[in-house]
């Protein structure tokens, strides 16, 4: 039958998935920012995404409202449960937020909101990778509601997909400088990239060894069909986008480099999907029970088939207005 | 600093923190990015250089505010899960699609645009240009109307079954979106929204016009904001009167509690005008009163009988003190507001809206009161629907997440922290280009290099026609 549940889980994966990839590397050039050589390079990476971060940054309301909508059991258990990380991220948000106008209207206090950027961006991005891990790990639940502690998600895991996440959001913040920019700023970032990539796919390796220790179900799945179709192939694409990112980086180019990033997120996401499904929150929350009633479904699936696609469509509009390599005289502000 | 407090009422006054720090920002950027609009499309009909000029100056005041409002209003969705979880699980299935529309049609558009109207003239050219900046002002419009739904619902809920494990369910959409009070509260929040603009750009043209009457955009600013007042006050008014009929209809507990009424009224009732509420002994004391005329304004007859919270089981009424005065305070702001458009007519048509010292005096005095009236306005509302968060069915006590008192206050400690500071320095920022004169020309203000190679000529010779001023405003 036409389970509109699991038609939700993938339009909710997408949604996260979009946030992940567009704001991964709007926060990835806060965390450099401090690295910048000059107000110029700096004016260059901010101005790099000042049009376009709203847009990105609006998808991680569209994961949580959507959550919300579809799956409430799931947001209300979420949410308490990773308390503080979801806090915290929050309020970071907020620094690196309001960074992008503040900066431009002070000169005495610039310095202070360069370091909300940074911190901002470092901050949302820790705990996003916390928020994932602890997700991995798995959430108590009882009666309905969250029933764990309120360290709970706080382990050696979690904060090494905390800094997995740092790493990795870095590596697209650089790749997306390389491909905005040009002169000694691109060359700092193509040093950099490769050293961030370097250490992406080590997190990658130390990660995916330690999920399956974080709940033996993890490892069933990769086992078993259809997730062992994918085990076979998994590695080799990750390969692949490796080898992608550094000869691209070798080879100067600007854009194969960005590409092999963003390629690299998307295949551990469809990894991190394998291993939760049929869960939307492991270990016992299935898709089906955490569901909203199919009324509710079906009157938040009718916009969204006839919205998302509108909405796909002007972001690359924008993203066309402002295609090509920031002028550093150029900005608005 | 919060020991003693249970889980229950810190979570409550973290949420009526955040959310009265997001409403300020959305109530003036719904107005400005109308006003914006406006600006521009009379600047390319009309080639009056004053709109562009005035378009300009607001532009970067709005991107400013608007930043605020976007990140204070992030956090209100997700605070919807961390704090009030078992609310979250009970009505998501209804307010949760309501809010997927919300970030579909209106928060989407807003950013998406937000972008091209900001930095993209040049880019786009004008109509584009147009088009975007429309866009932004019809998805700020959009976003209070979705979430004017959903708490419309929660005031007056319909269209709804409740299912097993207790959850609402969806029956009728339609009832659902355009419940009862719908229609009022959109009505009078963008008026409220519009007026506080109007107040905020009267103030600021007043102030320049104390300078020097001969500021023409400070000229054109203060009389818009007037023409904007003088009919949208009265207006307001009348909605307010109707909204408030509506909502005797729906929520008489809370209409008793805003009137002061805790006595029946077999035979008219009074209005109170002022008076101290006390609760303990449940009357108001030294009330200033005029016989009936609460009647009057609520059934349209001077001799209806009108129930008071006697009637109200106690433990369903709201608390009375707080509805009392923060009506009061919108009212009289209300009708201030009207005091005001109507000394500006009176000064205009005598020829002297630009040399009316007092009334630019005023006008900056009333610049910040929308706000307060806005607040206000919520804080009846909120308060009013206590002590249950979707009226008459679910209670506020048993909406709790499960949180520990203590995380709650260590997240409510650092909100009011974070909040301060970076809102504070951003109203601080505000408030000083504000205080600057739009009439002055900003390139030769430049921070930064001259600039060599524009994408059109006119960039160099015109600096009004820059989106792009780097104007220093050094402390
Ligand atoms: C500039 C802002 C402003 C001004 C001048 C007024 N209001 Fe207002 N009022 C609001 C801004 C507002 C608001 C913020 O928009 C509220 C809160 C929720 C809502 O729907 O509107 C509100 C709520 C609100 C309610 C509560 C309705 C309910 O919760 O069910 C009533 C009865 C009124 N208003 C009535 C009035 C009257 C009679 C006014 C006459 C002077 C008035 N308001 C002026
Ligand atoms: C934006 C303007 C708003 C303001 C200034 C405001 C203010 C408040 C205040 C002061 C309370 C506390 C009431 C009390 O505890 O006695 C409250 C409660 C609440 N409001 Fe609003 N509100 C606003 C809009 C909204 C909207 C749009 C929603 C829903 C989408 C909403 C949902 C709630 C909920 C769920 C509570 C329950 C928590 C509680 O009772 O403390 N509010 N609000
Ligand atoms: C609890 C209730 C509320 C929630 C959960 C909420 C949520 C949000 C979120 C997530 C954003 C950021 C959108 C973005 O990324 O662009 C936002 C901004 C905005 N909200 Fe709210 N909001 C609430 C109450 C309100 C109310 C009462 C209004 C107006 C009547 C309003 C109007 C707006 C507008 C116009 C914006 C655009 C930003 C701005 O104008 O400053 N919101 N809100």
């Amino acid at each position: 039958m036409f389970e509109l549940s699991f038609i939700w889980a993938g339009i909710i994966a997408f949604a996260v998935l979009t946030y992940v990839i567009l704001d991964g590397f709007d926060l990835g050039i806060g965390i450099l920012f401090p690295f910048a050589n000059g107000e110029q390079e700096k004016a260059a990476m901010m101005n790099s995404i000042a049009p376009i971060w709203d847009g990105n940054e609006t998808w991680l309301v569209l994961g949580g409202g959507g959550l919300f909508a579809v799956f409430p059991l799931a947001y209300a258990v979420i949410m308490p449960a990773l308390y503080m990380p979801i806090i915290l991220m929050l309020l970071a948000l907020i620094f690196r937020g309001v960074a992008f106008e503040y900066r431009w209207r002070t000169t005495r206090w610039k310095p202070v909101w360069d370091v909300a950027f940074f911190g901002g961006s470092f901050v949302a991005a820790f705990m996003q990778g916390i928020a994932l891990g602890a997700l991995v790990q798995g959430i108590e639940i009882a009666d309905r509601a969250y029933a764990g502690g309120w360290w709970d998600w706080l382990s050696i895991f979690s904060l090494l997909t905390g800094l997995a996440v740092v790493v990795g959001y870095s590596l697209l913040g650089a790749t997306w400088i390389i491909l905005k920019t040009e002169g000694s700023l691109q060359r700092q970032m193509r040093i950099y990239a490769w050293w961030l990539g370097a250490g992406t796919l080590g997190f990658i390796g130390i990660v995916s060894i330690m999920t399956p220790f974080q709940d033996p179900e993890y490892f069933q799945r990769w086992l078993n069909l259809p997730g062992s179709a994918l085990s076979v192939i998994m590695p080799g694409a990750v390969l692949a986008a490796a080898w992608g990112l550094f000869t691209g980086l070798n080879a100067g180019k600007d854009a194969q480099p960005f590409l092999s990033a963003l390629s690299l997120f998307v295949l551990c996401f469809v990894g991190i999907g394998i291993s939760f499904y049929p869960n939307i929150v492991p270990p016992g929350l299935t898709i089906v029970d955490a569901a909203a009633p199919d009324s509710s479904l079906r009157f938040a699936l009718v916009g969204t088939v006839v919205l998302v696609p509108l909405i796909l469509g002007y972001t690359a509009y924008a993203y066309w207005v402002f295609r090509g390599k920031i002028d550093p005289e150029e900005g608005y502000h | 600093m919060f020991d003693g407090f249970t889980a229950e009422t810190l979570a409550r006054m973290q949420f009526a923190f955040t959310i009265s720090f997001h409403i300020i920002f959305p109530a003036f950027s719904i107005g400005v990015a109308s006003y914006l609009a406006v600006l521009n499309g009379l600047w390319l009909w009309s080639k009056d250089r004053t709109y562009l000029t005035l378009f300009n100056y607001w532009k970067k005041i709005f991107a400013v505010a608007f930043g605020m409002g976007v990140v204070s209003g992030i956090v209100m969705s997700y605070q919807f899960g961390t704090n009030w979880a078992v609310f979250a699980d009970k009505t998501g299935p209804i307010l949760g699609p309501l809010m997927a529309y919300e970030v579909l049609s209106a928060f989407f558009l807003e950013a998406g645009f937000l972008g091209i109207m900001l930095f993209g003239r040049e880019r786009v050219g004008d109509k584009l240009h147009m088009f975007a900046t429309a866009m932004v002002a019809i998805g700020t419009l959009m976003s209070a109307t979705w979430i004017l739904s959903v708490n419309s619902w929660m005031q007056t809920p319909a269209g709804y079954g409740i299912n097993e494990i207790g959850q609402f369910v969806p029956e009728d959409w339609w009832q659902i979106v355009f419940n009862p009070s719908f229609p009022y509260r959109l009505v009078h929040m963008v008026l409220a929204a519009y007026l506080t603009t109007a107040l905020v750009v009267g103030g600021v043209g007043g102030l320049h016009l104390l300078r020097s009457t001969d500021d023409a955009p400070a000229r054109r600013m203060f009389s818009m904001a007037m023409w904007m007042l003088i009919v949208v006050a009265p207006l307001q008014i009348l909605a307010g009167d109707f909204h408030g009929i509506n909502t005797l209809e729906h929520q008489p507990a809370k209409v008793m509690a805003m009137e002061g009424h805790y006595d029946s009224h077999p035979d008219g009732a009074p209005l109170i005008l002022f008076g101290i509420p006390n609760p303990q002994e449940r009357r108001i004391d030294y009330a200033v009163q005029i016989p009936n005329l609460s009647s009057l304004i609520l059934k349209h007859d001077l001799y209806a009988p009108l129930d008071g919270l006697d009637t109200i089981p106690d433990e369903d009424e709201p608390p009375v003190a707080i509805l009392f005065w923060s009506f009061r305070v919108m009212v009289g702001l209300g009708f201030a507001m009207l005091g005001l458009g109507g000394w500006s007519l009176w000064r205009r048509m005598r020829g002297q809206l630009y040399a009316s010292p007092m009334l630019h005096r005023a006008a900056i005095v009333m610049g910040p009161m929308g706000f307060v009236a806005v607040l206000a306005g919520w804080i009846t509302t909120e308060v009013g629907r206590q002590p249950f968060t979707v009226y008459g069915l679910l209670r506020t006590s048993d909406s709790l997440a499960p949180v520990a008192a203590p995380a709650v206050a260590a997240s409510l400690v650092a909100f009011i922290v974070v909040y301060f500071f970076v809102f504070g320095a951003g109203t601080f920022y505000l408030l000083r280009m504000m205080n600057q004169t739009a009439s002055i020309p900003h390139l030769g203000l430049n921070e930064g290099p001259i600039r060599t190679a524009g994408i059109t000529p006119i960039m160099q010779t015109d600096p009004d026609s820059i989106p792009a001023n780097k104007e220093s405003n050094d402390v």
